[in-house]
């Protein structure tokens, strides 16, 4: 058995919030740059450009890329062979890290009570989903997710019989009508099966890929690809001002789901897709 | 792409009504920042007959809540959101005098329809560029509602402060415009 602290833990999350907030993923900025090159408008290529210098600002200087340093996602997983130490939860300990992780680096806090709406003020709680693996490490990915792209996301509970068809007219729909509210060029996670929930977690965890890789089956790697061109041929473009590059990826995950449902999950993540990761 | 035109608060009806979807804007002077909860504040003031913590007439509202200062910054990062969630609000405001707003994302045909009969207008910025966008804002004073944070009425000095025309005074619509142009035909 290893043992790993729990403040191992909170100052690799601290780390890890401050590393997506100033810097932008190599895979993320190639293809960004690619899109400059194809992209159709003038305008939206002016948009791109834009992007990219606002990416290099923020990581020279230090400085959150956008305003919405976002709500902390996490996936965590836990090596068999660890025995956690030290004071709280695994929990306690990634939500002490975020705590850290965004007063220290002037990150804004963007977490508030659903109904009265006061302020958290330390960006807590994360959301955190944990599984075991083999091996004696600890994995955290992180996610800092923006609100304006995640509120554009859908779910569909599908009924068998619409198939792909309908599964393909659900995500178009769903992109179709969030126009350039998520920030375009957008990244799209989908989860198909699953039930409700796991759908929607399959759609989350999807965006934690490296942009613009394929899924590992032919068969989902060509629905990706069919989905990518459908969505880049709608024409909204970056920022919503029409163009050719409203998608930099569609990443797909299935999972097995009960013979009378069709769970479709659609999350949409913004052109500040902030994900990065740490093994302890 | 045309040269961008240069505006400074308060806008005229005239320089209201000269601006066309598409064209590009350089902002330079004060402007406002207010978004979801200071906007339901902004609605509670008018209810009650009160007075608003700033004058709308001829002003711009940037719909952002930016990130704390670092020290020695002006303001942090300072990106615009999503203006739709100002939709319910925002007709009551050029109702009142104001003569845009600047956010990102589209607008509802109610305040496109108010846009049209305020001659007001409604501008975009940069989604996400907002390291970029910060260089523009030269001074932020906090002027309401302290106790929101990020989401406190700031008054903010710009110089040169990027932005494009979406919806103007006339019906314009670079969102629409923009689709019909790039939609390829099969989709």
């Amino acid at each position: 058995m290893r043992t790993i602290t729990t403040e191992e833990i909170a100052t690799s999350v601290r780390a890890l919030c401050l590393d997506a907030a100033f810097k932008l993923g190599e895979d993320v900025k190639c293809a960004i740059s690619g899109a400059i090159e194809t992209e159709e408008s003038p305008l939206g290529r002016d948009v791109l450009t834009q992007i990219v210098e606002n990416y290099k600002i923020a990581e020279t200087e230090d400085v959150p890329m956008c305003q919405d340093t976002g709500l902390a996602i996490f996936f965590a997983e836990i090596g068999k062979e660890v025995v956690i130490d030290g004071d709280g939860t695994l929990e306690d300990a990634i939500n002490e890290g975020v705590r850290r992780g965004y007063e220290d680096g002037f990150l804004r806090k963007s977490v508030c009570d659903p109904i009265t709406r006061k302020n958290t003020t330390d960006n807590t709680p994360a959301i955190i989903h944990v599984s075991t693996v083999e091996g004696d490490k600890i994995k955290l990915m992180l996610a800092a997710k923006g609100g304006g792209s995640e509120n554009m996301s859908g779910i569909a509970m599908l009924k068998p019989s619409q198939g792909l068809p309908g599964l393909k007219d659900f995500v178009i729909k769903t992109i179709r009508e969030s126009g350039g509210n998520p920030c375009p060029p957008i990244i799209v996670g989908v989860g198909i099966g699953g039930d409700f929930e796991k759908s929607a977690i399959l759609a989350k965890k999807a965006l934690f890929r490296h942009v613009g890789s394929k899924n590992s089956d032919p068969v989902m790697a060509e629905l990706e690809a069919e989905l990518l061109e459908t969505i880049n041929g709608l024409g909204i473009g970056p920022m919503g001002f029409g163009g050719t590059t409203t998608a930099l990826g569609v990443h797909v995950e299935k999972h097995p789901c009960h013979i009378a449902s069709f769970p479709v999950a659609v999350n949409i993540q913004c052109h500040a897709d902030r994900h990065k990761e740490v093994e302890i | 792409m045309s040269e961008p035109i240069r505006i400074t608060p308060p806008i005229t009806d005239e320089v209201a009504a000269s601006l066309k979807a598409g064209d590009r804007v350089l902002i330079t002077g004060t402007i406002y920042t207010a978004r979801d909860t200071a906007h339901k504040r902004l609605m509670a003031v008018l209810d009650e007959g009160g007075e608003l913590p700033f004058d709308l007439k001829g002003q711009l509202i940037y719909y952002v809540g930016p990130t704390p200062p670092k020290p020695g910054q002006v303001i942090g990062s300072a990106g615009p959101t999503t203006s739709g969630r100002m939709d319910a609000f925002a007709p009551r405001l050029f109702d009142l005098g104001l003569k845009g707003t600047i956010g990102k994302g589209q607008r509802s045909e109610e305040v496109i329809d108010s846009l049209k009969k305020n001659n007001a207008v409604y501008l975009a910025a940069v989604g996400g560029a907002a390291a970029l966008i910060a260089r523009s804002i030269k001074g932020a004073e906090v002027i309401a509602y302290d106790d929101l944070g990020p989401e406190a009425i700031r008054r903010l000095e710009v110089e040169d402060f990027p932005a494009i025309v979406v919806n103007d005074a006339h019906g314009g619509d670079l969102f629409k415009a923009g689709v019909a142009q790039y939609k390829k035909k099969a989709s």
